[in-house]
């Protein structure tokens, strides 16, 4: 090495023995191709199967309309139902058999016009009931915000055949921002990319430092003169190449594949996602090195990392809904930084008041635990 | 042969439950993941922060208002008077909405032409834009119908009458907590039974237990038997600890729902032993646990709709039994569904459990010889 030529002598060999080290965790990384399986194959079959699989944009919703004495009013009623992308009606004779339709969940809501539908409608206010199937609420209420959407537009259409116009005193007019079409996915994709990574992220290291200690290598390693430190570099290093590759075939998905658009600039998600990384990695030195045992280091990545990342990080769920105490702990899980910046620099643009605090936290994060697995491994034979 | 079974499955409980860490992980997750979960993964909102730039002194103006001030579902985080004060609030998240009342809002409404209110939402999660929207719109529903009657104005033509079944309020929490049963029950069951041939094999106790006077299926259901009363332990008491605990309501009855369990353990049961006989590690029993529960999870309705998916992703889930398992639980709790109306969710059960048991029995016989 030339450049270490006119560098102490300490420190070109501390260089050389990383190189070695590096250069030895690639080797075996080449021999078991699992690692690379789980850098770059994982991530494109969680991310197909997330990026297709979860969505909350509920269209086609078969429900069962009940019309008790067919005219031309309850025709320009349910014609509306039919029209609308939202939904998908399914026609019965008898509110009994609509009822029974919605118990064997052939369909999410009910919506009956009475006899006297078109009596009523003359004198004032005429009922029209609907009966949603609450079991999965979150449908449930986007199934009643359609249908009120399908009924102001029918009160409309009506007031303006008959010659008048209705008044309704307020109207609303919505703006939505980052999202003008709502496209669940648009969001989902962003988060995904950080659930996918910290589970990538922990499972390589994870496992890694595990196994060196259940098949004694470890012990070999040790009695080499290379320092903790290095050892521990030696691992991440590696690893962290694979992941920063898993990562950005990641994000080159998100945009070309599932088309969400990235408003921010790419520097910033690069250096989110290199702090996110060291973090998810170091995360998962600390598990192996604490376990020792590929079980339940496995276990603890999966438990540990990935169920909290998906349920407690605002990648589906909102934070601030939360109840005071697992808004704490969400705190304490990396992937909600990682979120929140995706999100923002995906759909926003460069937002320095979500970038820089988030950035800090995962700052904060890395080096915690990348300390914390140096604290923890002495040079010691258990 | 049952003595034999019996005897295996006995020392199968006592690897498990020896080992102190293995403990650890079979009983403390499962129980921390419920309450952590059954609190967290709601799409409910709850103050929602909004802004208030309002431009019309006038009092009908303040009585809408007044609306979202004491609606429960917001929380008034700033006022602002400028426009270019919105978008410094919504991008950083400060607020998630914004109310914006024109200075002709007063005047529009006693001239009986809409008055129009402008509601600016962060659409970066675009569920809870949805949701909140939906909020406001509650809102305005009520100042309009109150304002109706007040000035007696013609009601409207028509009107929705909208009520819920099952869930008469839509509470997420219902609708997620019995789906955490079959979840953890899932995890759990898989752990226990993807990693025991694989744990053997690495301890090089496997040879000795093929060597011994058992026959291949008997050595299989030994290590079936675990899985099965651990799983069925672990649901029965998270059961009931939504029912007590998170005050779900347990409408249907328990019979068939330990119909639905028991098949439901068999299939995960069949899915984890055949990983096990697949995998020479433990690395790779843990990775095909994985590899199997990530998808189960997502493709199976606990945390969005099936009918929301792609058509081929659709079919996919036919094979997933957690898919069938969750519309047992959702529909023993809070439909109160009788057995008959279940028949078609059981029997894909125990067809994916006979089919995994018996490709698990032969990969088993085939690999260990």
């Amino acid at each position: 090495m030339k450049a270490s030529a006119d560098l102490p002598m300490g420190f070109a060999r501390r260089w050389m023995r990383l190189r070695g080290l590096v250069r030895k965790e690639f080797v075996q990384i080449m021999r078991d191709p699992s690692s690379i399986a789980i850098a770059f194959l994982l991530p494109v079959i969680l991310l197909l199967l997330f990026g297709y699989g979860v969505s909350l944009d509920a269209e086609h919703v078969a429900i069962a309309v009940v019309v008790d004495q067919p005219s031309d009013l309850t025709a320009s009623f349910t014609g509306g139902l039919v029209r609308s992308r939202y939904f998908n009606p399914i026609f019965l004779p008898t509110m009994a058999e609509a009822e029974r339709a919605m118990r064997e969940r052939r369909a999410s809501a009910i919506v009956r016009l009475r006899s006297d539908f078109a009596e009523k409608r003359l004198r004032g206010s005429a009922p029209i009931q609907v009966v949603i199937n609450g079991t999965d609420a979150n449908t449930g209420r986007l199934v009643a915000g359609y249908l009120e959407g399908v009924w102001t537009a029918w009160l409309v259409e009506e007031a303006r055949a008959s010659g008048g116009s209705v008044v309704v005193p307020v109207e609303v007019e919505e703006r939505v921002w980052f999202n003008s079409r709502i496209r669940s996915r648009d969001f989902l994709v962003p988060g995904l990319i950080a659930i996918i990574m910290t589970l990538i992220g922990t499972l390589l290291t994870a496992m890694v430092m595990a196994r060196e200690w259940e098949r004694g290598t470890m012990e070999a390693l040790l009695s080499t003169p290379a320092a903790i430190p290095e050892i521990l570099l030696g691992k991440l290093i590696p690893y962290f190449v694979l992941g920063a590759g898993g990562m950005l075939q990641s994000v080159a998905m998100a945009l070309w594949l599932f088309e969400v658009p990235l408003r921010g600039s790419f520097l910033a998600l690069l250096g989110s996602a290199t702090l996110f990384l060291l973090a998810a990695l170091g995360l998962g030195l600390l598990i192996s090195i604490v376990s020792k045992n590929q079980f339940v280091a496995g276990q603890a990545a999966i438990l540990g990392t990935f169920l909290p990342a998906f349920i407690l990080s605002g990648f589906l769920f909102d934070i601030s809904s939360m109840p005071a105490f697992v808004r704490g702990i969400t705190y304490l899980i990396p992937a909600r930084y990682f979120v929140a910046i995706l999100q923002t620099v995906f759909l926003a643009g460069n937002v320095r008041s979500i970038l820089i605090p988030n950035g800090i936290a995962l700052f904060v994060m890395a080096v915690l635990f990348l300390g914390l697995s140096r604290l923890m491994s002495r040079k010691r034979l258990g | 042969m049952a003595r034999r079974v019996w005897a295996l499955a006995i020392k199968e409980f006592l690897v498990l439950l020896k080992d102190p860490r293995s403990r650890v992980v079979i009983i403390v997750p499962p129980f921390l993941q419920l309450f952590v979960f059954g609190f967290a993964a709601s799409f409910d909102l709850n103050d929602v922060p909004i802004a208030i730039y309002c431009e019309d002194p006038g009092v009908d103006a303040q009585e809408l208002l007044a609306g979202f001030r004491h609606s429960r579902h917001f929380d008034e985080r700033a006022r602002i008077t400028r426009d270019a004060e919105i978008a410094p609030l919504i991008d950083s998240k400060q607020v998630l909405l914004v109310i914006h009342i024109g200075p002709r809002f007063s005047r529009d409404l006693r001239l009986r032409a809409p008055a129009v209110v402008q509601v600016v939402v962060d659409g970066r999660d675009s569920n809870t834009a949805l949701v909140s929207l939906g909020y406001v719109h509650g809102v305005i529903n009520r100042f309009n119908g109150e304002f109706a009657a007040r000035e007696g104005l013609p009601g409207l033509p028509a009107r929705l009458e909208t009520r819920s079944w099952f869930n008469p309020n839509l509470e997420s929490r219902w609708f997620i907590v019995p789906g955490i049963v079959g979840l953890i029950t899932l995890v759990v069951t898989l752990l226990v039974t993807a990693l025991s041939v694989a744990r053997e094999r690495e301890q090089g106790t496997f040879d000795q237990t093929l060597v011994a006077p058992f026959r291949a299926g008997e050595i299989l259901l030994g290590k079936a038997v675990p899985g099965f009363v651990i799983g069925l332990c672990e649901a029965s008491l998270i059961v009931l600890i939504a029912v007590f605990g998170f005050g779900v309501p347990f409408l249907g009855d328990l019979a068939t729902f330990y119909a639905g369990l028991a098949l439901f353990l068999i299939s995960a049961i069949g899915v984890g032993l055949m990983i096990s006989s697949l995998a020479v590690t433990q690395q790779q029993g843990l990775l095909g646990a994985f590899l199997f529960l990530v998808p189960a999870v997502i493709l199976s309705g606990f945390a969005t709709p099936i009918a929301n998916m792609p058509p081929f992703l659709r079919y996919v889930t036919l094979i997933n039994p957690l898919r069938y398992f969750l519309v047992i639980l959702r529909g023993v709790f809070l439909e109160g569904a009788p057995f008959h109306l279940l028949i078609d969710q059981l029997w894909p059960m125990a067809l994916i459990g006979g089919v995994t048991l018996t490709t698990a029995a032969w990969l088993f016989r085939k690999r260990s010889v």
